[in-house]
């Protein structure tokens, strides 16, 4: 075994005579804030579905929290957590009874999600609304909220997609510490997001650009290897070679992770 | 506000803008805006940022009259929005934040569609809506629902320009696009805007506000500040200060506790720093601070001053107005 959470080789998925994903190849370390990016249809949400055992890939090898993505999709699920955009909590339920939910989807004993609803209801400081529907509270707190739920069976690796999407700035960074919080800690993050600022918070990136990645490493030596300032203009840089036609021409069939 | 009598005949909003005059709006027990008060000239970039909730959507869909103030007024190209809804609707282009083209139809069937509902045709409105078409135009006979997010969101802007509408609104077009879509976006704002066109656009997005002419931030339904991006960020008056260091998180929370601290938050690979002392020079701030640093164990970080950006702009204001 190593340390490594997450070992990809020529992961490959294909629709139809449509390569989503085309062969990629990387490794997340433990403990590590993995920034996964890309543009709109580059093939990252189905790259992740993968990775978490929810879609067979065609071809290539992937171990995740040292589980094969083929033989192991139980248990891949078992030791991961998962919070997207879109969907994370049940919005009729109050703080409490969705922790509780999880808990026990998870296997948590009751007196464990006893123990870790009260810390971290406290630590996130919603004691007071504890008893609310989730419906009610401002979504910068439910996405803090669907974050340490994603982490109340304590998984080695933890899949963020787009967590702050239209979230408040100061509740953005609130998010971001809680990630460097739970790295610290040694839990493994991938995140993926559409805002450039946070993939320089990220320990590693990498950005897929049509099925392949196309750039990965630290930011700050991307940014150097390419002559950069920033990564948003290595994004745009690396999304829209050779750009004509307003990347027209670029644009691929949408997907799940189109608006 | 008291009662005021109609637009006044060619005042200065009767051939342009907006202007709106205290409006407040309320869902049950949440106050979605609180005494809007802002105008927008004629041919204006104007942009409202602010996160989801802040009352953004609701005051769009006010101004476009498809939602009724609870109280104060506001007119658009002088029409008002209540009493004269059915002339200004005629005269408004509006893309919803939702998308809401038909996906079954094509992207051909879809602009023919909204055309033809306003009585015009695509050809009579072709010099309006070519810069964007000729994107669009190698995608003609996909459906809508089989686009990719940045086209999706292109369709729309053509759909709600086929008209040849004089003020546009869109409702945060570039939620959830890509950055290098919303780039590109904005580009095609730009150049809609050299035609003189005035347009009205929100977005979570604090980065694109130097984009705009001219922006309101908006939080929890006030606006927190109306003005051109550089002096919104002029008027940021606390000393602010980068600090790289290796461990970022160890030193965000050793910063923290400095005597002298204010605030000290995350952002992309730098930590931004800002002290409560306002009369000290910045630079011996800056020397204090790298001091407190090293003697914390931080031996490589670094400390420079920063200019502030509309986000510090905006988290200043959101703290202030706590």
């Amino acid at each position: 075994m190593t340390d490594l959470a997450i070992a990809v080789k020529d992961l490959t998925r294909k629709f139809g005579d449509f390569t989503a994903v085309d062969h990629i190849t990387f490794d997340v370390n433990a403990g590590e804030v993995f920034g996964f990016l890309g543009a709109n249809g580059a093939g990252k949400t189905t790259a992740i579905r993968m990775l978490i055992g929810l879609l067979t890939p065609t071809s290539g090898s992937a171990r995740v929290a040292g589980h094969d993505i083929y033989a192991e999709s139980e248990a891949i699920k078992r030791s991961i957590g998962y919070m997207s955009q879109r969907f994370s909590l049940y919005e009729d339920l109050t703080p409490r009874e969705n922790i509780r939910l999880y808990g026990g989807i998870y296997g948590l004993t009751l007196a464990q999600i006893r123990n870790r609803t009260d810390r971290m209801l406290s630590r996130l400081g919603l004691a007071q609304v504890a008893n609310q529907p989730v419906s009610g509270l401002p979504l910068g707190w439910r996405q803090k909220l669907a974050f340490s739920v994603a982490l109340v069976h304590e998984p080695r690796i933890v899949f963020l997609d787009e967590p702050t999407s239209g979230v408040d700035p100061i509740t953005r960074r609130q998010f971001w510490e809680l990630i460097y919080e739970a790295a610290s800690r040694g839990t493994t993050v991938l995140v993926t997001t559409h805002y450039m600022d946070e993939a320089e918070y990220c320990d590693r990136i990498s950005i897929m650009v049509a099925g392949r990645i196309a750039a990965l490493g630290p930011p700050s030596e991307l940014k150097r290897q390419h002559g950069v300032d920033s990564i948003d203009e290595l994004f745009v840089r690396l999304a829209r070679p050779g750009d004509q036609a307003g990347g027209a021409g670029l644009v691929r069939p949408a997907r799940a992770e189109d608006r | 506000m008291s009662a005021v009598a109609g637009p006044p005949e060619g005042g200065p909003h009767r051939d342009g803008g907006i202007r709106a005059e205290s409006i407040s709006k309320r869902f049950g027990s949440t106050l979605a805006l609180d005494k809007v008060s802002f105008m927008v000239e004629k041919g204006e970039l104007f942009g409202f940022i602010g996160p989801d909730g802040a009352g953004k959507t609701t005051l769009f869909r006010i101004l476009v009259s498809l939602l009724i103030p609870d109280a104060g007024r506001a007119s658009v190209l002088g029409f008002d929005v209540v009493r004269d809804y059915r002339a200004l609707r005629q005269r408004v282009g509006y893309m919803p934040g939702r998308f809401s083209l038909y996906p079954d139809l094509s992207v051909h069937e879809n602009l023919t569609f909204f055309a033809s509902v306003f009585g015009t045709t695509i050809e009579r409105e072709y010099e309006q809506i070519k810069p964007i078409y000729i994107q669009l135009e190698p995608f003609r006979d996909r459906r809508a629902a089989a686009l990719s997010g940045g086209m999706k969101q292109k369709l729309a802007l053509c759909c709600a320009l086929v008209h040849r509408p004089d003020i546009l609104l869109l409702d945060e077009p570039t939620t959830g696009v890509d950055a290098v879509s919303r780039r590109e976006f904005w580009d095609l704002l730009g150049r809609l805007k050299q035609g003189g066109l005035t347009t009205i656009v929100s977005t979570p997005y604090m980065d694109e506000a130097t984009r705009c002419d001219r922006i309101a931030l908006i939080h929890r339904g006030h606006l927190l500040g109306v003005d051109t991006p550089e002096a919104i960020t002029r008027a940021f008056e606390r000393p602010l200060l980068g600090v790289r260091a290796s461990d970022r998180y160890k030193a965000l929370l050793a910063l923290r506790k400095y005597e002298h601290a204010h605030s000290a938050y995350p952002f992309g690979d730098v930590i931004h720093y800002i002290d409560k002392r306002v009369d000290a020079s910045i630079d011996a701030i800056a020397h204090d601070v790298k001091t407190f640093l090293r003697a914390s164990g931080f031996a490589n970080a670094s400390v420079e001053p920063l200019t502030p950006t509309v986000e510090d702009s905006f988290i200043a204001r959101t703290e202030d107005a706590a």
